[in-house]
């Protein structure tokens, strides 16, 4: 048996005149955490509920666990756990008992259920509002609540549309964390966000989503040599000498200008911050800054979705 | 290929969810302290005004629900009224509330058929209304019992048992109206005005359109006595599409014995029917039946035509 969690061929979803999903080809490996990326209304969350047999193709098909999500919807969704884009609980119940209605729905025994329950709220640091309605509860907490209904359901596989939207900072790294955690406890993730640092913190592969197609998957360092070419940006920052000249000269750089007072970027075919460092301290000058954001996803993304428009 | 288990796995489990939420929900306490009270004014009218013609009467437990007291209404035109409010109050934002709490895709990932949310929404109502109707049913048999000075008599306790029957399944058509409109419209409010507009027109204002409209597709003609009859039986259809009416004419037959016609009479199908004596409760049944189906049908359909609405629905729109 393969090791493909989710497998997707061809798969579109139209609804009416607008094509929401436009033949997608996926597969997502066990174990891994997966990232679907693209702007809102790219296709993400039909593709999620595509997966989960929610709604029904247009035309062609997935494959979840090796079952096919319409035929037997069950058993998928036994085995597969879903956290909605800002989830929803019965506020007139506390946590507990939110989390023991999905239990009893998911058939798992009382007992056991109990157990399960204690743990999950444990771990994702609510134990003491357990018993709180969750109508009191901040969208954090609500999140958090969330996971901890993937954990009671014991899902192989956790499907999470974006996870941290409308999160504070501290809110996002806390979930973050966890989803961190579900993922060394070997559950395979599959997670939506247009928030690319986020993305690229956790994830093992992406996707770009981009109108209903998957435009690139790949791991983020190989999506960055494959969007970005061989082209490094640098940059430079150092006083007390003429950086702009000192820098030209080197070997693999393409060019350099200044572009603040202090500030040089510099363009080059391969890293050369070392060969950088080095003639700027050499010839006297003081370096306060020097960067690089080769693999930054953010400029995959912006410069792959201006391709993109481009060949439009 | 068919699908792989039940669909109705889970069902009993949100039945009771829900069954518990309305329990303690403010809007059902509302409905039913109103109910209470009506009844209380009604039931408390009747014993007045059976103390007051005490005779040789062996029915006078159903008399507590028929009789009625100037200017109150008798107990069951009541529950004619108010029953259906009941069943809008259980299942207006039945399922759009869902969708309105963002929990409906995260309960529909769970391993269940859309078939058990729904059944279990409707089967959660019925439940709800079946015990408020058992409690109602037993505390007016119980205020009988103090005032009256008498216990029920076995026929009055089965004649009891298929008013609530009765009930049940009238309010049962009214809770299926107001999940279909809870389905359809993603507003709570628009779903709540639609199905309350639906439960003027049907108990109030339809008793009005049934003659009217009876007069214009079978005129009178002067000179034939039979368009007459026509006309009323064309007008007697007609209000049998209300619930309401087939509720009234089940209360009717069941809890007054005497009943032995729900439509026109002529005088030589009484040859020999000794006017005024009771029914049997069998011979009674026999005369609702259809009435009684026809309830039944209703509640059957509408919830079809809801759950074939639920099971088209794209779950992200909205």
């Amino acid at each position: 048996m393969s090791t493909s969690i989710i497998e997707a061929k061809g798969l579109s979803k139209r609804y009416g005149q607008t094509i929401a999903v436009d033949a997608l080809d996926l597969t997502v490996e066990k174990g891994e955490v997966f990232g679907l990326l693209g702007p809102n209304g790219a296709g993400k969350t039909t593709s999620i509920l595509l997966f989960l047999g929610l709604t029904e193709p247009s035309a062609g098909q997935v494959r979840v666990l090796g079952l096919d999500p319409l035929r037997e919807p069950l058993s998928v969704k036994r085995r597969v756990g879903y956290l909605p884009d800002s989830v929803g609980f019965y506020d007139n119940m506390t946590a507990r008992e939110n989390l023991a209605y999905i239990a009893r729905l998911g058939s798992i025994p009382a007992r056991e259920a109990q157990r399960r329950i204690a743990q999950a709220l444990d771990r994702v640091h609510l134990n003491d509002v357990a018993d709180r309605r969750v109508a009191t509860f901040s969208r954090g907490m609500r999140q958090r609540l969330g996971i901890a209904d993937l954990l009671v359901k014991a899902c192989e596989v956790a499907i999470l549309d974006e996870p941290t939207s409308g999160l504070d900072p501290q809110s996002t790294q806390e979930l973050l964390d966890l989803i961190g955690k579900l993922a060394r406890d070997g559950i395979t993730i599959v997670l939506s966000s247009h928030l690319l640092s986020m993305v690229q913190m956790i994830c093992t592969r992406v996707a770009l989503f981009h109108q209903g197609k998957v435009g690139l998957v790949g791991k983020v360092g190989d999506l960055a040599r494959q969007v970005l070419g061989g082209s490094y940006v640098i940059e430079v920052e150092a006083g007390g000498c003429d950086t702009v000249s000192l820098v030209q000269g080197l070997a693999g750089v393409t060019s350099a200008t200044g572009i603040g007072s202090e500030v040089t970027r510099v363009d080059a075919d391969r890293d050369v911050r070392g060969d950088i460092a080095r003639t700027i301290v050499e010839a006297g000058g003081a370096l306060t800054r020097l960067s690089m954001d080769r693999s930054s996803l953010d400029e995959v993304y912006v410069r792959y979705f201006e391709q993109v428009a481009h060949a439009a | 290929m068919r699908r792989e288990g039940s669909p109705f796995a889970g069902a009993s489990t949100v039945a009771l969810k829900e069954a518990a939420d309305h329990m303690t929900s403010a809007r059902i306490h509302l409905v039913i302290l109103l109910i209470i009270l009506t009844a209380a004014g009604a039931i408390y009218g009747a014993i007045g005004q059976i103390k007051a013609s005490v005779g040789q009467d062996p029915f006078l437990f159903l008399r507590l629900l028929t009789t009625s007291q100037q200017p109150l209404p008798s107990f069951v035109a009541f529950l004619g009224f108010l029953l259906p409010l009941v069943g809008i109050a259980l299942g207006f934002d039945a399922v759009n509330g869902e969708y309105n709490r963002r929990t409906m895709s995260r309960i529909l990932s769970q391993p269940i058929y859309r078939d058990a949310l729904l059944a279990g929404k409707f089967l959660g109502g019925l439940t709800v209304i079946g015990i408020c109707l058992v409690t109602l049913w037993l505390l007016i048999t119980g205020m009988g019992i103090l005032t009256l000075g008498l216990p029920p008599s076995g026929e009055e306790i089965l004649r009891g048992v298929a008013f609530l029957i009765t009930s049940l399944a009238y309010a049962g058509v009214w809770l299926a109206v107001s999940l279909l409109f809870s389905t359809i419209f993603r507003s709570p409010a628009t779903s709540a005005l639609a199905a309350l507009t639906l439960w003027l027109v049907l108990t109030l204002f339809w008793g009005m359109i049934a003659p009217l409209a009876a007069s214009v597709i079978a005129p009178l003609n002067p000179f034939d006595p039979m368009t007459a009859v026509h006309q009323v039986e064309v007008s007697q259809a007609i209000a049998r599409i209300s619930p309401n009416t087939l509720y009234a004419e089940t209360m009717l037959a069941l809890l007054n014995p005497a009943t032995r016609s729900l439509g026109l009479v002529f005088m030589n199908q009484l040859e020999g029917a000794v006017i005024g004596a009771p029914l049997p409760f069998g011979q009674s049944v026999l005369l609702i039946w259809p009435q009684l189906s026809g309830l039944v049908a209703a509640m059957v359909l509408v919830y079809t035509v809801a759950y074939v609405a639920f099971q088209r629905q794209e779950i992200r729109a909205g």
